[in-house]
């Protein structure tokens, strides 16, 4: 137990000091997390929006891939890509593994699955109100979608954080397309694991703390936009 | 100019639907510069004869024929409006946007189609937290500043108290006034008298009668519209 109170107070004053350190690993995690969101979002959402709006064939299967991708292995993802990304896969030329690009990459096909199941039940409530007035009116498909798009902005954003939270604490796909090189791909998932290995519990805890903060701070964040935004749009 | 959109017949039209006939006969005939509501009992199959004719629903059986071209020339008000997530003015100003009117133009005539709806002063508030009589209003403002030569309203006023259903009655007029045609379902007879120039009587996904107003309150044709005004009208 007084493992754990040395521990606890140890991460405590790295986290006050500003180790540098502690913070390098804490900002890769999040420009990585962020970039990921950010290209998950550019294409799960309208892919979201598509898939509810469309009517094609194999639309039905196409829902359900979505839904069971939102379970993906952190690890067999980052196995995926690792071979894509391997000198000898497809994409080897890029050079891309163990560089913060291929954890990019990785983090995006774990997450873009999840923003665009999310969008498809959203976008697809939000027709069945809508979805007359916007025929009457004379919307287009690509209209239509762009405007429930808008439309359901804030519920989405509730669905990015989300995304975005499940890449920030993901360890598997990071850890074997990044391969924790210090400086360079360690995250703060990668470093609690490697630090708990070695026994340096100080860093790895307060990376955990720095890690749970952030992760509180986006869900108390969605609530609060969830909230303001139902009192003032309705 | 376009040739006239009306008149608008229907032929037989019916509707099956998961193997359900819900509508089986509409024969009808809709001329230019007249005020029609559509009266019967619910589930008769009102807002469905809307929906065919605005283009909603498709028919399995029969025909719908316009004169001219009806596109981007017909409009439809709905018993739940629906208001996007954004001010009351760029709810009106949505259909515009949809027809590729440039922003300023189509911000003018939002408001001052607002102004005509009388809500001018709510203009920049966000359209969903209106009440219901505010929002059907801007419905109708949305639907007005298409200028559609053929309006579909179905049951505009049924979840609305009568001060802001009168306000809805009043707004339907003063389009209809403008050369705007008129079709409107309701289930308030009264409402019916008030703006109707022609009644269709729709019972049991068939159309049982059409006829002048006066005629249709005063001296019904049909036994099941005479059953329908005696079991509707308290007197």
């Amino acid at each position: 137990m007084s493992t754990f109170a040395d521990a606890f107070a140890a991460a405590a004053s790295l986290v006050a000091q500003g180790d540098a350190r502690l913070y390098a690993i804490v900002a890769l995690s999040l420009q990585v997390s962020l970039a990921a969101t950010a290209v998950a979002a550019l294409i799960g959402l309208p892919l979201g929006a598509f898939v509810a709006l469309a009517r094609f064939p194999g639309r039905r299967a196409a829902v359900a891939a979505l839904n069971a991708m939102m379970g993906l292995p952190p690890v067999v993802v980052g196995l995926v890509v690792y071979l894509l990304l391997s000198r000898a896969g497809p994409l080897g030329a890029f050079g891309l593994l163990f560089t913060p690009g291929a954890m990019v990459f990785a983090q995006t096909i774990l997450i873009a699955p999840i923003l665009a199941a999310l969008a498809r039940q959203t976008i697809e409530d939000a027709w069945a109100e809508h979805g007359e007035q916007l025929r009457s009116l004379g919307a287009s498909l690509p209209q239509a979608g762009a405007t429930l798009l808008w439309d359901t902005r804030f519920a989405l954003t509730t669905a990015i954080l989300a995304g975005f939270g499940r890449a920030s604490a993901e360890v598997g796909a990071v850890m074997i397309v990044g391969g924790n090189i210090d400086g360079v791909t360690r995250t703060m998932t990668t470093a609690i694991a490697l630090e708990t290995s070695k026994g340096d519990l100080p860093l790895a805890l307060g990376l955990g703390v720095v890690l749970i903060a952030t992760v509180f701070a986006v869900n108390a964040a969605a609530a609060w936009l969830r909230d303001a935004t139902q009192r003032r749009f309705g | 100019m376009a040739r006239p959109i009306l008149p608008l017949v229907l032929d037989r039209v019916s509707l099956d639907i998961g193997g359900t006939r819900i509508v089986s006969d509409f024969t009808l005939r809709l001329e230019p510069g007249q005020r029609t509501v559509v009266v019967g009992a619910n589930g008769a199959g009102k807002s469905m004869l809307l929906r065919l004719c605005h283009g909603l629903v498709a028919p399995t059986g029969g025909s719908i024929a316009w004169n001219g071209d009806p596109a981007g020339r017909q409009a439809m008000v709905f018993q739940r409006p629906s208001m996007l997530r954004r001010a009351a003015l760029d709810n009106v100003a949505y259909g515009l946007k949809l027809r590729g009117v440039p922003r300023a133009e189509r911000e003018a005539r939002a408001a001052e189609m607002l102004a005509r709806v009388g809500l001018s002063h709510i203009a920049r508030r966000p359209a969903r937290v209106l009440s219901g009589g505010e929002q059907q209003r801007v419905a109708l403002a949305r639907a007005w500043a298409l200028a559609p030569e053929i309006l579909f309203l179905d049951e505009p006023t049924a979840s609305l108290d009568p001060g802001a259903a009168r306000a809805v009655e009043d707004i339907v007029l003063a389009m209809a006034s403008e050369g705007t045609r008129i079709v409107m379902t309701t289930h308030n007879l009264g409402q019916a008298r008030r703006i109707a120039d022609e009644i269709v009587f729709v019972d049991k996904g068939r159309i049982a009668e059409t006829a002048p107003s006066d005629r249709f309150f005063t001296a019904p044709a049909t036994p099941a519209a005479r059953a329908f005004l005696k079991g509707e009208l308290p007197w």
